[in-house]
């Protein structure tokens, strides 16, 4: 019998849209506005402050799996949807959403294991 | 013996602008580009950091403004609108059935919004913040 690779793509879809569901409006409360409406510190995104809590392995692999499983979830949900806007090269569509979700996942790994 | 063949008037591009429901399902799969769009901009800002001071504060003055910050809210309600989306659909995907009876799905999507509250306080507080 074939094997599909179907139940990976689907489970890290799901697993990567409910990440997003549960983390992503407070991230982006955290890391873009509450800085700048005042409602956190000024030094919050400081560089050493990052530097710092970066510096621990636990951290590390959160902040990856977290954003992997994001940008996943994102690269998958956009191949689908290129096709319902009349895109229907899905070949061509796969390897843009995927190479840009594996390129930025790629460099995210370099940075973290650099800090 | 002329045929006239019904050609459906659809377009490729535009049909989800047809009806309400269809201009719905859109924007909750486009959720997704501006989410994805994101988590590159915060991949970039690691990778900033990783190069150091003069690198980090760069990206910070590159990502600050009134760009950044209206892309901020844009995708801050199109993410909203992808976490209440998937709620919405739990008691479907994942029907949960305890003591032979079905949970009622206002009770399973509930505990995620309860669930959803947990986690943005925790990380609210792991940033710093005050409650």
């Amino acid at each position: 019998m074939n094997q599909s690779n179907k139940p990976i793509v689907w489970g890290l879809f799901a697993a990567g849209g409910t990440v997003s569901a549960f983390l992503v409006p407070a991230l982006i409360l955290v890391t873009c506005l509450a800085v700048p409406l005042g409602l956190l510190p000024a030094d919050t995104l400081s560089y050493q402050h990052l530097i710092d809590l970066l510096q621990h392995v636990i951290s590390k692999l959160i902040t990856f799996g977290v954003l992997f499983l994001i940008i996943w979830h994102a690269a998958h949900r956009m191949r689908i949807t290129a096709h319902d806007l009349g895109i229907r090269n899905d070949t061509v569509v796969m390897l843009i959403c995927y190479g840009v979700a594996a390129a930025g996942s790629l460099l995210m790994l370099l940075a973290l294991l650099k800090i | 013996m002329s045929r006239r063949p019904y050609i459906r008037e659809l377009s490729r591009t535009g049909w989800w602008l047809k009806q309400p429901r269809y201009v719905r399902y859109m924007a909750r799969e486009m959720t997704a580009l501006f989410i994805g769009l994101y988590v590159l901009i915060l991949m970039a800002g690691l990778f900033a950091l990783s190069k150091g001071e003069a690198a980090y504060a760069e990206f910070l003055e590159s990502a600050d403004g009134l760009v950044g910050l209206t892309f901020a809210v844009i995708t801050m309600i199109f993410a909203i609108y992808h976490t209440f989306t998937w709620f919405q659909v739990t008691p479907k995907a994942m029907p949960l059935v305890i003591g032979g009876k079905r949970v009622p799905g206002a009770i399973i999507v509930g505990a995620h919004w309860a669930g959803f509250a947990v986690v943005s306080v925790a990380l609210w507080l792991l940033a710093g913040g005050q409650t």
